[in-house]
């Protein structure tokens, strides 16, 4: 297959955002190169603070700078509203794992994560019981499996403190 | 005969290292979980890994290890099955395998080609083990000669090969592998004592942390992918047949399997490069070198052969760099990587010269994995298919709840998974315009590494000549060069097949046709134009229409 067709598959619509907003940031790195590192005498250039992050930051400029100049169209379109629509609407999900997130040091690991997967079971359009149950018994396996078996590090919860002290520390250390 | 001796003794020693119950454990959970997570289109290794790395840091290197080589190792077997029953690879090497699996499928052969899928990824799979076991002497010989100059332009090599092995991406490829670079170089100057891009801010202070990037890049950005799109229709038919008819079959192809799995661990050992080149390159000397080359794409047991023995040769061999110069090639040894370093144990010439041990029982567990996936995979397949009915949107979910354990235990930080989140996003665009991710991941781990190596390398450097005046350091410059002066040849040539296409395709008649469509919808909008303002309530009648 030639360059031309795979060209051809390949989506437009936000190519061209992405690309612009990718080397705004860049420029912007850039620009804050000689406040964010220093540069000490008598040192050599490959010693220096500076040299790597210069690297990162002005491959950075000139490579998405060419990316753009190469780009097939390289004027904003509505599609490319359109398609900045769908990556806005994801920040619904990172919002539910940064609640999810937020939530457990306080109410704790496994009622947490019951409730989590349920109910982006329940958002994501699966009403039915059983799908609702299997969320639920995912959930409960996943915190045996990390938590109480290779005892990954999740931190007991707030509310596990106002347990009876012989089931606070089993809570604490296994859910 | 010292020689065989020696070599019996080393596996015996290296044995020791693997007969242990919580290895076999490792060897058991990794081979089965990563057919599994390669058996779920949507998932891959990289999510698995990403999501196990943090729980195996609490293991021994060998058992977290063994795991994490496991699902590397078995998910492309796995990967197979959706490849060639529904046409979706399971993981993304097994895109090559849809081109004669799936029509295999469709003429009622479904059994056949998995058969023969198994049995080219046992070949490929035990064929690398075994090259690397004879190998690894020689390379424990060489590796010494590594020192930071070489281990430098080695890892330079590794992020030029990775940027331009992503053709017609390159230009954001290098892009990306310079925000790589850059990640890496944000914290504390080890050398200079100074902060460099931390905004002030104390949380940025000890650095971006690789696993948070990773995480965010693959499992955040896969869930977020999976939880934003459609749940597909799967129907699966019955399988009939035996699942030993393909040994027998691939036994008659002794040439493309030994060909593909020798493509496979050269590939493989060369850092950047990976899977997909071996693949291509197995699948056309296969297609070139068949009696029935027509067959291509149509359900060639040739064309399946090539693919899956070239896919499943590399990993042993990604090992190889990684193992000796502590160079990964692609995403998940970088991932593994960061293993070894929260252990102390730092992978390189030295890890070759005075654990050999270890080395070779990592290549043993690698063996016996692949037999073990072949003999859960011929009893279990007809169970196993039914995890390909898992919608996509509820994997989205257990992701996403799968991701907090990998984020959230590394250092119990809220701001790592804001972080994370903030990655996945990232991951998240990136994956829907197609664009590369992998680069981002290595210029992380490579520009670090490439950092340090330059910074010892330069104080004993005199003039530029003296960088690559060692023989191995004059060779890895040379082929630095060379790939260049290929990169460069072959974007010319892209550049003149451009041209004389447009050429081709802009005819007179075109061009008449465009001249015309666009006079036409000038007229359009202008009639447009005159007819809103002669409406318009507001706009002064216009005195050309009286």
């Amino acid at each position: 297959m030639s360059e031309i067709d795979e060209d051809l598959k390949r989506p437009k619509r936000g190519q061209f955002l992405f690309a612009v907003f990718f080397f705004a940031v860049a420029a912007l790195l850039a620009a804050l190169l000689w406040d964010q590192t220093v540069w000490k005498q008598g040192k050599d250039l490959f010693s220096q603070a500076r040299f790597w992050p210069a690297v990162g930051v002005f491959g950075m400029v000139g490579f998405t700078a060419l990316h753009i100049w190469h780009l097939p169209r390289r004027r904003f379109s509505k599609p490319d509203w359109v398609e900045a629509r769908t990556w806005l609407s994801v920040f619904e999900f990172a919002a539910w794992f940064l609640v999810y997130v937020w939530l457990v040091p306080v109410i704790g690991y496994l009622p947490v994560t019951m409730v989590f997967a349920a109910m982006l079971t329940w958002r994501m359009g699966y009403r039915s019981r059983k799908m609702l149950w299997i969320s639920v018994i995912f959930a409960v396996l996943v915190v045996l499996v990390f938590k109480s078996l290779l005892q990954v590090k999740i931190p007991g919860a707030a509310l596990y403190e106002f347990a009876p002290a012989a089931l606070r520390n089993f809570l604490i250390l296994y859910l | 005969m010292d020689q065989i001796n020696d070599f019996i003794s080393q596996i015996q020693a290296s044995g020791l290292y693997l007969a242990r119950w919580d290895v076999v454990l490792a060897l058991l959970v990794g081979s089965v979980g990563g057919v599994l997570i390669g058996a779920i289109p949507g998932v891959g290794p990289a999510v698995a890994i990403a999501i196990l790395l943090p729980a195996t840091f609490s293991m021994e290197p060998i058992v977290g290890l063994t795991v994490l080589l496991g699902i590397y190792g078995s998910s492309m077997y796995g990967g197979s099955i959706p490849a060639i029953l529904i046409n979706t690879p399971g993981t993304a090497v097994n895109a090559l395998t849809t081109y004669d699996g799936f029509p295999m499928t469709a003429r009622g052969e479904a059994r056949r080609a998995l058969s023969l899928a198994y049995s080219a990824s046992f070949f490929g799979g035990v064929f690398s083990v075994a090259c690397l076991i004879f190998l690894a002497p020689v390379l424990a010989k060489i590796a010494p000669l590594f020192g930071s100059r070489e281990i430098f332009l080695a890892a330079l090599l590794g992020i030029i090969l990775v940027v331009v092995a992503h053709r017609r991406h390159t230009l954001i490829a290098a892009a990306m592998a310079s925000f790589g670079i850059w990640l890496s170089t944000i914290g504390l100057h080890p050398a200079t004592y100074s902060k460099r891009y931390t905004f002030d801010q104390a949380w940025l202070s000890s650095g971006v942390n690789l696993i948070v990037v990773v995480l965010g890049l693959f499992a955040l950005s896969q869930a977020f992918i999976l939880l934003q799109g459609d749940d597909e229709k799967i129907r699966l038919g019955r399988l009939k047949g035996s699942y030993f008819q393909g040994f027998r079959e691939l036994a008659r192809h002794p040439r493309v399997a030994g060909i593909s799995a020798s493509f496979g661990v050269v590939m493989g050992m060369i850092p950047g490069v990976g899977e997909f080149t071996a693949q291509f390159m197995s699948y056309t000397y296969a297609q070139k070198s068949s009696e029935r080359p027509e067959d291509f794409g149509h359900g060639s047991s040739e064309g399946l052969i090539a693919a899956e023995t070239a896919n499943n040769a590399v990993p042993g061999a990604a090992m190889i760099p990684l193992l000796a110069l502590g160079i990964p090639g692609e995403a998940l040894t970088a991932m593994m990587l960061s293993v070894f370093y929260v252990h102390n144990v730092t992978p390189g010439p030295q890890l070759f010269q005075n654990d050999m041990d270890f080395v070779v029982a990592l290549y043993l567990a690698l063996l016996i994995l692949n037999v073990l996936v072949v003999a859960f995979l011929l009893v279990a397949t007809n169970q196993l298919i039914k995890v390909v009915q898992i919608p996509n949107r509820f994997l989205g979910v257990a992701i996403l709840t799968l991701s907090f354990v990998g984020v959230y235990s590394l250092r119990n930080s809220f701001t790592d998974c804001i972080l994370a989140a903030g990655f996945g996003l990232l991951g998240f665009i990136l994956k829907r315009l197609h664009l590369p991710i992998v680069p981002i991941i290595l210029g992380m781990v490579l520009g670090n590494i490439m950092e340090v190596k330059l910074r010892s390398a330069m104080a004993r450097v005199k003039s530029p000549l003296d960088f690559v005046d060692r023989p191995i350091a004059a060779i890895l410059f040379s082929i630095l060069l060379l790939v260049l002066v290929l990169h460069f040849r072959r974007v010319w040539l892209d550049r003149k097949e451009r041209k004389a296409r447009k050429w081709s395709i802009s005819h007179s008649s075109t061009s008449f046709a465009a001249n015309l469509s666009h006079r036409r919808n000038f007229l359009l909008t202008e009639r447009g134009k005159r007819l809103r303002a002669k409406r318009s309530r507001y706009s002064r009648p216009s005195t050309d229409d009286r």
